[in-house]
C-alpha cells in the first residue's frame, strides 16, 4: 500500500513547481474551513498567506504538513530526487523526510529537553547508526554523534542561541523560542519550510531582524517558503507573491502591490464601508 | 584526548559497577552482612529493575501504564516453565522469560497504543487483570491459585542472589543508559515533550510509543524471571493492579524520567518496609504519610527529571582538589 505512494503522482504537472495544491477542501462537521484552495509554489519562491482571523491559513498549514488529511483535493510535492509524493495521503514524519517542515503558531518546543537535544532530535532521520551501535556504543556511535552535534551547533550559531545550547528550552525567552522552532525545523534539511507567524508576539526590532534572517537562510539552505503573518508591512516587504483567504476561500492572488489595491482584501480587512470611504 | 576521556570513564564507571556487584556479594559470603538483610536488599533490587520498567513507559515515553506487573508475571512464569518443563538452565529460562515480555509487550501494544492518556492506563489495568484471571485459570502451567514452586540456587544461596540479581540490574541500567542517551533515546523522548512536535520533526510516534513499550515490557521481564528463582514461589497475585501501582509509587517518588530516582526510592521504600515492622500494622500508615509529604513539598518527585553521574561526581572531586592545590 505504502510503496505505491512514492510512485509517480499522475494528474500533477510537476517542473519547476515544487507544490502543487489543487480543489483542497476539509469540512469539520457543518463547518467548511477551506474550500477549494489552490495554488502551485515554485522552488525558490517566499510565498505569503494572509487573510483575517479564522479565515483557515494555519489549516491549510496543517493539511500541507500532514496533521489534517483534506476531505477532498490533492497535493503534491517533488522531493530533492525529482519524485512525486501525494503528500495528502502521508504522515507528518513521512513528509518531514521528503522534505516538509514547519513551525507552529502557538510555539511546540521539546520544553523539557536542552535546546540543542530540540534541535538533535529534528536529525534523528539523518542518523548513520543502528540500534546496536547506540545499545554498545561503537565508534561509530561517538563519530555519528559528534557530527550531528556539530551540525546543531552551525544552525543554532545561524541563530545566535549556540550560547543556550545546554538551556532547557522552556526556559528560553519567547522570540528564541520561536528562533529556535525555526532552527528544529532548517535541521529536518527541508526543501519546503513553511512559517506559522514567525513574528508573533515580536517587537519591530526583533520582526526586522527575524525577517533578514529568514532571506538568509532562505537563500543560505536554497529554501522554499510559506508563510502566515499577521504584520503587513512585513509581509509586503519580503513576499514575492501572496495569496489572501478568508472565510476558507481563496479571495485574491498575485503580487504583494496588486493585493494592496485589491478592493476583496481591504474589504476582508477593513469592512464594506471602508472601501466606500476609500 | 576524547579517546582517553572516553577511557577513563569506562574505567571508572567499571569499578563502581564491580564493587557495587561483589563486594557486598563477599561480605554477605563471609556473614558480615546477614542473610536477612541481604534478602532485603537483594529483593529491592527486583523491585528496583520493575521501577525501572515502569519509569521507561510512564516517565520517559509519557505513557500512563497501570500493568507493568503483568509483564513481570508473564516473565516469572515463563521462566519457570522454561526451567522445570523445558530444562532449559536458569540463565536461559531468565533470557526467555524476558524475551517473552517483551514480545507480550508488542502484541499488547499494537493495539492499546493507540489509546493515550487515561483511555490507555484504564486499558492497561484491565491488561494486569486478565492476566492474573489467566494464570489462576491456566492450572497445568501456572498451579492455579495455588501457585508455583521453584526452588534454586538463587533462593537458597544470599550472595549468589546478590551478585546475580544486583549484576542484573547494573546490566540494565548501564545498557537502558547507552540507549537513552542516543538518537533513539531523544526520539523516545520528544514523543513525551509533544506527540505533534515529534511527528512533524520526522519521528514516528507510534513506532518509538511502541519501542518504550516493549523496551519497558522486556525489563518487567526480566524482573519477573529473577523474581521467580530469587523468592522460590509464584502466585497469580503477582500480575495483580495493586502490585503495578506499587512499583507506580516508587517511580512517583523518585522522579518520573530518573533512573537514578527510581532505583533509590526502590531501595530506601524497600527496605523501610522491613525496617518499620516494629511498628507493626501502624507501618501500613507511615507509606502513605512519606507519598502525601512528598507531593505537598516536592510534586516532582526527590530527583525530578535529574541523573546522578558518577563521572560528573568525580570531576568536580577532582576539580576542586586542583583549585585546592592551586590555592597552596
Amino acid at each position: 500500500m505504502r510503496k505505491n505512494n512514492d510512485d509517480a503522482c499522475k494528474g500533477c504537472r510537476i517542473s519547476d513547481v515544487l507544490l502543487d495544491v489543487e480543489g483542497l477542501s476539509i469540512v469539520f462537521g457543518g463547518l467548511r474551513a477551506v474550500s477549494d484552495f489552490s495554488c502551485e509554489i515554485k522552488a525558490g519562491e517566499l510565498v505569503g498567506l494572509i487573510g483575517p482571523n479564522g479565515a483557515g491559513k494555519t489549516t491549510v498549514f496543517n493539511m500541507l504538513s500532514g496533521v489534517y488529511s483534506p476531505t477532498s483535493g490533492s497535493i503534491c510535492f517533488s522531493d530533492p530526487r525529482g519524485r512525486v509524493h501525494n503528500v495528502h495521503e502521508k504522515k507528518p514524519f513521512q513528509l518531514s523526510k521528503i522534505g516538509i517542515a514547519r513551525t507552529f503558531q502557538n510555539i511546540r518546543l521539546f520544553g523539557g529537553l536542552t535546546v540543542e537535544d530540540n534541535v538533535l532530535i529534528a536529525m534523528h532521520a539523518q542518523r548513520a547508526i543502528n540500534l546496536l551501535d547506540a545499545i554498545f556504543r561503537t565508534p561509530r556511535f561517538y563519530r555519528d554523534e559528534e557530527r550531528l552535534r556539530g551540525k546543531a551547533r552551525d544552525l543554532l550559531a545561524l541563530f545566535r542561541i549556540e550560547s543556550k545550547a545546554q538551556e532547557l528550552a522552556r526556559n528560553l525567552p519567547y522570540g528564541e523560542q520561536r528562533k529556535l522552532e525555526i532552527v528544529r525545523a532548517l535541521a529536518t534539511d527541508p526543501r519546503l519550510l513553511l512559517l506559522d507567524e514567525p513574528a508573533a508576539g515580536m517587537n519591530p526590532q526583533e520582526t526586522k531582524e527575524l525577517m533578514e534572517l529568514i532571506s538568509f537562510i532562505r537563500r543560505q539552505f536554497n529554501l522554499t517558503i510559506l508563510l502566515i503573518e499577521h504584520d503587513m508591512k512585513l509581509v509586503m516587504g519580503i513576499c514575492e507573491r501572496l495569496i489572501v483567504l478568508d472565510y476558507g476561500r481563496t479571495i485574491a492572488s498575485g503580487l504583494p502591490e496588486e493585493i494592496r489595491e485589491n478592493p476583496a482584501v481591504i474589504k476582508a480587512y477593513l469592512g464594506e464601508e471602508a472601501m466606500i470611504d476609500a | 584526548m576524547k579517546t582517553t576521556v572516553r577511557m577513563r570513564n569506562f574505567v571508572l564507571l567499571g569499578t563502581v559497577s564491580v564493587l557495587s556487584v561483589f563486594l557486598p556479594g563477599l561480605l554477605i559470603k563471609f556473614s558480615v552482612i546477614d542473610a536477612y538483610t541481604a534478602q532485603i536488599f537483594t529483593l529491592a533490587g527486583i523491585n528496583a529493575i520493575m521501577a525501572i520498567s515502569v519509569n521507561i513507559i510512564c516517565g520517559m515515553t509519557g505513557q500512563l501504564s497501570l500493568g507493568q506487573a503483568g509483564f513481570m508475571a508473564i516473565g516469572a512464569y515463563t521462566c519457570i516453565w522454561f526451567a522445570q518443563v523445558a530444562h532449559f538452565p536458569l540463565p536461559l529460562a531468565v533470557v526467555m522469560g524476558a524475551a517473552f515480555s517483551g514480545i507480550a509487550g508488542f502484541f499488547i501494544g499494537f493495539p492499546t497504543l493507540k489509546l493515550s492518556g487515561d483511555y490507555l492506563a484504564i486499558v492497561t489495568l484491565g491488561f494486569g487483570e486478565i492476566l492474573r484471571v489467566i494464570f489462576v485459570n491456566l492450572k497445568g502451567i501456572t498451579g492455579g491459585a495455588n501457585g508455583k514452586r521453584f526452588t534454586t540456587i538463587l533462593a537458597a544461596s544470599a550472595d549468589i542472589a546478590w551478585i546475580v540479581i544486583i549484576g542484573t540490574l547494573v546490566a540494565v541500567i548501564v545498557f537502558l543508559q547507552n540507549f537513552l542517551r542516543s538518537t533513539y533515546g531523544r526520539a523516545i523522548f520528544s514523543v513525551r515533550e509533544d506527540e505533534i512536535a515529534s511527528n512533524s520533526n520526522g519521528i514516528s510516534v507510534f513506532r518509538y510509543k511502541m519501542a518504550g513499550f516493549v523496551v519497558a515490557a522486556f525489563v518487567a521481564g526480566i524482573a519477573g524471571a529473577l523474581y521467580a528463582p530469587f523468592i522460590g514461589f509464584v502466585k497469580p497475585d503477582l500480575s495483580s493492579f495493586n502490585r503495578s501501582v506499587d512499583y507506580l509509587i516508587y517511580v512517583v517518588l523518585g522522579g518520573m524520567g530518573s533512573v537514578t530516582g527510581s532505583v533509590l526510592a526502590a531501595f530506601v521504600l524497600t527496605y523501610l518496609q522491613e525496617f518499620l515492622r516494629f511498628l507493626k500494622e501502624y507501618r501500613l500508615l507511615i507509606y502513605p504519610v512519606i507519598l502525601i509529604l512528598v507531593m505537598l513539598f516536592r510534586p516532582q518527585g526527590l530527583l525530578g527529571m535529574k541523573e546522578f553521574s558518577f563521572v560528573g561526581a568525580w570531576n568536580r572531586l577532582v576539580s576542586k582538589r586542583s583549585a585546592r592545590d592551586a590555592q597552596k
